[in-house]
Parts: C-alpha cells; structure tokens; sequence
C-alpha cells in the first residue's frame, strides 16, 4: 500500500512562510473567542500566541491579537475567514517585522534567590523594564515587556539564577505615530 | 406597554413574520413549550420527520427547491446532534436553514442533565452563525436576526437553541429588520465598479479560447440569475460548462452547453477547461472534484471569478480578476455595459472562436457519455436516460442520494431550469435524496418529484417513506439497485486490486414488500425491455412508490478523472482503465 497522505489532493508547493500578527475587533459575547480559536483549529492554521481583552466597555468590544504563521495565501484566507464571523467588527494583520508597529508581550519570573541575586536579575533584564512586584528575603517576582525572542533568551540567562517559574501573556501591539489600525 | 408574550409565542411570531408557512421537525421535551404552541398557529404547517436529520435534509429540499429558507425544530441532546449532518450538509452547499433547538433549563445547563449537550459548541464549525438565548428579551431580536445570516450573503444554516425555562417566560416581541447590514459593513456587497466591467469586456474580447463554468451561485441568486446567464452566454456565442450544483442554470440540451466538468464531467467540458484561454467562473468554488490536479488546472487560461464570498476568491486557484458580488447584480451590470458597447459582438467574435469550436466538436465526437447498452440486464445510465425521456416534459424535481447513480443522474438527466436539482455535493451525504424529495413535495404539491437514489444511500434514510405516507406525498424513489456501494467499488476495481472490502450489501430488503408495509406502492423492474412500462406505472400513480431498478451489478461510471490527475487526463470507459499511480491512489 502507498504511504499515507493528505486526503485530498495534491500539496501545493506553499509560499513563503512568515510571522504574521493578526488583530481582530469583536463584540465580546458568549464563546467568541471559540469562534476565532475554533477557525483555526478547523482549517488548520497555526496560533503561537493569543491575547484578548474587552477595549471598548460600553460597546463590549474585545482586541483579540493573534500571532500566527503561514504562507501568503494562508494569511489572506485567515484574514477572509476572520471576516466571515458574524462578530467580528474588522481585521488587521502585518508581518511581524513590520517597522510600522509596536508589540510587546510582558513576563513574570519568579526566582529564588537573595538580594544579591536580585540585583544581578535586574541588571540582566535592565533594557526590559524590570520591576519587582515582590520581593521576600528567599525569592522574588519580576515583571518585564519585551518582544518574544527577548523574553524567551532572558529566560535563559535567568535559569541560572535559580528560575522556578514564568508566566507570560501573548503579544499585543499598536502603531507608530498618529495612525491606527484600519 | 406592549403585550408580553411567552418565549414559545415569540418564536410562533418571528416565523410569522418571516413569512414561514412550514416547518420540519421532531418534538422532544425540552421543546414541548413550542410544540404546544403549534396548535394555536394555523398558517404554520409542521412536518414530522421520523428522524431530526430527515427533518434537516427536508428543510434543505424545500430551501432548494422554492428559494425560500428551511425551517427546522427539533429537541436538545439527541434532537441536536442528529442535526448535526443535515447543519453540515447546508453549510458546505450553501443552503439556507434555520434550526431552532431546545435546550434544558439555563439552571441545568452545564450539569450534564438529561438529554443535555453543548448545542452551540457543537454546531458552531457547521452554521454560519449560532445562539443560545439566555434572555426572553432577546428572543424576537435573535430569531429575525438568524433568518437575516441564514440568507444574506452566501447563504447557509444557522442555529437558534432556546433553554426550555426561556420557551416559558413572557417577554418583549419586536419585529427588528435588517439589522446585519449596518454592522456588516460592506460584508454583503458592494457594487461593481465600471472599471471592472471594462476589464471583464476587455477579457471576453480579447478571447478566442473561452469558457463559462459556472455552478451553485446562479441558483442561489434566483431564477433571474439563469435569464441572465442565459442572455450572456447566447450574447457571447462562448461554450458553457456547468458544475454539479449548478446544474438547470442552462439548459441541459442546448448546444452551447458542454455538459458538466469536474471528476464524472464530459470529456469536451473537461478539455475545454484545460485548453481555454479564458475561464469565466461565475458562482462556482474551484471545489477539488472540479479543479483535479491543481498545479495543472488550466494551465494557459486567464481566470475570472464571480463570488458572493470574499473568502472563496484566491482559495484554491489564483485568479486574474476577482469580483466579489451576487451573480444576478453583477450580470445586469456587466450585460448593461456589454451591450452599450459592442453591438455586434457575437457576428465579430464568430470568426475568432470558429477554431476552438471546432476543436470543442471533435472533443464531442468522442461521445464520453456513451455506454455499451444490453438487452438482457438495465444498465443504469439507460434507466436514468429512459426516466429522462418519459419524465423531461412534466416539469420534474430531481433529488439523489450520493454515488455513481448521482453522477449518472448528473451526466443524463437533462436540466432546463434552475431549482429542480437537488443533490448533495460539498459533504457528500448518502441518505440526502428521499428526505429532501419530502422536503420538496412539500413545497410543490402538484409536481412530480423523484429521488435517484442508490440501494444503499437510500437505507440510511428510508424511515422517511413513514413520514411521505403521512403526508400524502406522492415522491418517487427509484432505486437503481446494484446491490453494493457502487462508487465505493469502482474505487476499489480501480485503486485497491479489486478488493470489495465490506462494499457488498448482503442481505438487502425487498423494496417492492417494504414499500408495501409503509404503505405505498412498490415495482421492480429487472429487464430493458419492461422498464418504460414501469417507469410510466411510477409516474401515474398517485401515491409514493419505491421503484426496485435492478442494474447491472459491476457498471463503473465513466468518464472519470483519476485523483491527482489533471483535466486533460480522463479515463473513458473500461477498456482504459489504466494503471493508476501510487500518488492517485492514496487521494480521495
């Protein structure tokens, strides 16, 4: 028997893959955010990370920032796709190197270790914003915004320090100057 | 202040105001608050299905066959799922139902009580859109609102699903109207620019290779869609290929029309396809039974693209202009446009296109449909050809089930108006054809309507004949009976060594004394020569029959493009039956 494969057709030879940041306006209602989670799930497409926060309190509508893979065409059709929902409002998308835009996503670590280590985490995480949110004579909570690759390597160079914990929320992002999405 | 009604009242009065004169359905307890409120509504008619996906696939016949949407009601839990497959069906062909289900108590829900399922979670990948309605004062707005998803745009299901406490409760009813337009934004559409009428005249010009493919958004559009393709395509003197939904779009038997294309389509439509130099796809997908083999699809044409669905532009196939617009908008304009300019087109292109069309004659000369007929066994395509002849001037709807006696109806029955062909395409569902011909009985009374069906599709169904009888509706079930799952073995002679694994049905029923214990009529034909007799038997009796075809048990439905093979590549009939490549066999 022939080795298994895609059902259906043929694979077309995909385009370019590249980062994407999609940000999607919806009414926040019950199980939007199944909807949006749901579409991609279902037609196969990528979600590295996932933010969403209602913006707008008296329209209820919620940001929903999703940072995604795939090949141009894939893209388009996430964004088509996004479009057909009944509630979502509009769509933005750029590519993740876009100089255009602003993202950050923000960490807590946590880390036992004394003062003296406390200040060594600091320094390494200086360029990131670092604030303590705690700090015990045993360990300490420290919160950073940075992008992704940053955060991902500081949590490397904490490790040493005695890191026991990170939490951390998807990306968000805004643009530059007087503009905003449209 | 207004009057308050109760939940199950406010549901009665939306579909009032929608104009809904029937409804498909199958009670259960956690919709008995509506049913009982059936009784005080007497323009509404119900249905009683005998299985809640029976209920759907009528909703869909009805739908399809009236361009009204289906309405269907049917209980939580079980009543929902079973839906499920008809939701599905109407999502993937775009038909517009509106499915309003019961749910338990809103105390209830999340408790895992009786007859309990998550509704919505599992119905929202197959509906455009779905509600569960926690408030009695959102009820009315709800229900207007699903009608509006469930026909605006590319049409399609959506799902309603009512806690049984909010079926109790007195509410505001408000009759709310339009209300997706102003938040859709452009969602809907969006005129046609003059500019991309231009291009779109420009291409046609400038053609000498050209072709029409067109499919299910015609028939969506509406019965002016079909007028003014039809003037188009007689304007532009260009062939026509059609997809398998698009079928009665244009006339079957006309001689621009080049039959359908796609996997079991002509081998003049298929060529045509992958020769031309210009592809107008007006309301078609670019489906994988269409396209075959992507990267060979059409190689040297120039594409156009109709769609009322932004998301459908670009998704399978590249195209050189994209116009996202309904069918019937975009062909007034364009025809508008087209004759303000160019007077005498069709005498000035004639000379241009004389090549092609006879390249197209000697594509035809190779006659793909034929087959080599017996006087001792029917053959199914000679029943289907005979059932044309003696049904074609009667003004008949057609229902399948799904297989190669679908393919066959597709290939030899001979449509000339839209709205008469119902068949499952994008999902595929065996079982669709005897509930949907209910569902279209329903909505024309006095027209002959008849299900092609399969032995075996039409036993996953066949509790529906209960619900026919009941009702009175004279639907006819012609079974062209090989007894396997037909389509099932031909793929497995062709792609697996002719191992018929589990495709032969051992121990099927007798039709004809089935027939008789739901109380309609059963007749068997098993030779040539008695079929016409029979078929004119079926036709003139006033009640619903099973008509036991018995075919040839090993006929293969030929042309066939194998997967992954490109337009141009089709088996004819047995005697090329090919090796298929390794890569061919493991696609669907």
């Amino acid at each position: 028997m022939a080795k298994s494969k895609s059902a259906y057709s043929e694979p077309v030879k995909a385009g370019k893959i590249d980062h994407h940041i999609i940000v999607v306006w919806v009414d926040n209602e019950a199980g939007v955010l199944a909807r949006v989670a749901g579409l991609f799930s279902g037609r196969g497409y990528n979600i590295e990370s996932l933010a969403v926060a209602e913006v707008d309190k008296k329209k209820h509508i919620s940001r929903i920032t999703i940072v995604t893979t795939g090949s141009p065409e894939v893209i388009e059709q996430i964004k088509l796709q996004l479009k057909k929902l009944i509630p979502v409002h509009k769509v933005a998308d750029f590519k993740r190197n876009d100089k255009e835009i602003l993202f950050r996503e923000l960490a807590l670590f946590k880390v036992l270790g004394n003062s003296k280590k406390q200040e060594k985490a600091k320094k390494i995480c200086k360029k990131f914003n670092p604030v303590f949110l705690e700090r015990t004579k045993k360990s300490f909570v420290l919160q950073v915004t940075a992008l992704r690759r940053d955060i991902d390597k500081l949590a490397l160079d904490l490790k040493p320090l005695g890191l026991i914990s990170t939490s951390r929320t998807g990306a968000v992002a805004m643009t530059r100057g007087a503009k905003t999405f449209s | 202040m207004p009057k308050l009604l109760s939940g199950a009242q406010i549901v009665f009065q939306a579909l009032i105001d929608q104009k809904v004169e029937h409804i498909f359905g199958y009670p259960g307890g956690a919709v008995l608050p509506i049913y009982d409120e059936l009784k005080n509504h007497k323009t509404i008619k119900h249905i009683l299905a005998r299985h809640e996906q029976g209920a759907g696939h009528a909703a869909e016949g009805y739908a399809r066959s009236s361009g009204k949407p289906g309405v269907m009601l049917v209980t939580s839990g079980p009543g929902a799922t079973n839906a499920v497959t008809a939701l599905t069906d109407a999502y993937m062909d775009s038909v517009p139902l509106v499915c309003i289900s019961g749910q338990v108590p809103t105390h209830l829900i999340g408790t895992d009580a009786f007859q309990e399922c998550d509704t919505t979670g599992i119905t929202r990948p197959c509906t455009k859109h779905n509600w569960l309605v926690k408030d009695v004062n959102k009820l009315a707005e709800t229900m207007h609102l699903a009608f509006e998803v469930a026909t605006t745009g590319r049409p399609g299901p959506v799902l309603i699903d009512i806690p049984k406490d909010i079926q109790f409760k007195k509410g505001k009813y408000k009759f709310v109207k339009n209300k997706l337009k102003k938040k859709l934004n452009g969602k809907v559409i969006n005129k046609v620019s003059n500019n991309e009428l231009d291009i779109f005249i420009d291409m046609i010009k400038k053609s000498k290779r050209p072709i029409f493919y067109t499919g299910g958004g015609i028939i969506n559009s509406g019965p002016e869609a079909s007028k003014l393709l039809r003037e188009l395509v007689s304007l532009t003197g260009f062939p026509i290929t059609s997809t398998l939904q698009g079928l009665g779009a244009y006339p079957g038997d006309d001689p621009q029309f080049l039959g359908m294309l796609g996997m079991h389509g002509t081998f003049e439509a298929n060529n045509a396809m992958h020769d031309c130099d210009l592809m107008i796809n007006i309301g078609a997908r670019f489906d994988d039974r269409i396209t075959g083999k992507v990267d060979e699809f059409s190689p040297n044409s120039k594409k156009i693209h109709v769609d009322i669905d932004p998301s459908s532009i670009g998704k399978n196939i590249k195209v050189d202009l994209a116009i996202v617009s309904d069918v019937s908008n975009l062909l007034k304009a364009l025809l508008k446009r087209f004759k303000e300019k160019n007077k005498n087109f069709l005498d000035s292109n004639k000379e241009k296109t004389s090549q092609w069309w006879s390249q197209i004659s000697k594509w035809r000369e190779k006659k793909s449909l034929n087959f080599i007929n017996s006087d001792k066994v029917i053959k199914p395509q000679h029943a289907v050809q005979r059932l044309y002849e003696l049904t074609k001037n009667k003004d008949t709807f057609i229902t399948t089930e799904v297989g190669q006696h679908q393919m066959w109806a597709a290939q030899h029955y001979k449509f000339d108006k839209p709205n008469r062909w119902m068949t499952s395409g994008g999902l595929g569902t065996m079982g669709y054809g005897l509930p949907a011909a209910v569902g279209v009985q329903i909505a024309h009374p006095e027209k002959l309507v008849i299900d092609i069906a399969g032995e075996a599709s039409v036993l996953m169904t066949m509790q529906e004949m209960s619900t026919a009888v009941q009702y009175r509706l004279p639907i006819k079930i012609f079974i062209l009976n090989n007894e396997y799952m037909g389509m099932v073995r031909q793929w497995q002679e062709l792609l697996h060594e002719k191992n018929y694994s589990e495709s032969y049905t051992a121990a099927l029923p007798d039709f004809v004394k089935l027939a008789e214990s739901y109380g309609c009529v059963g007749i068997r034909a098993k030779t040539p020569s008695e079929l016409d007799a029979k078929i004119n038997e079926m036709i003139n009796i006033d009640k619903p029959v099973i008509f036991d075809c018995v075919v040839d048990k090993a006929e293969n439905c030929f042309p066939m493009i194998p997967s992954g093979k490109p337009h141009n590549q089709m088996i004819l009939g047995p005697e090329e039956e090919e090796e298929i490549s390794d890569e061919g066999k493991v696609l669907v």
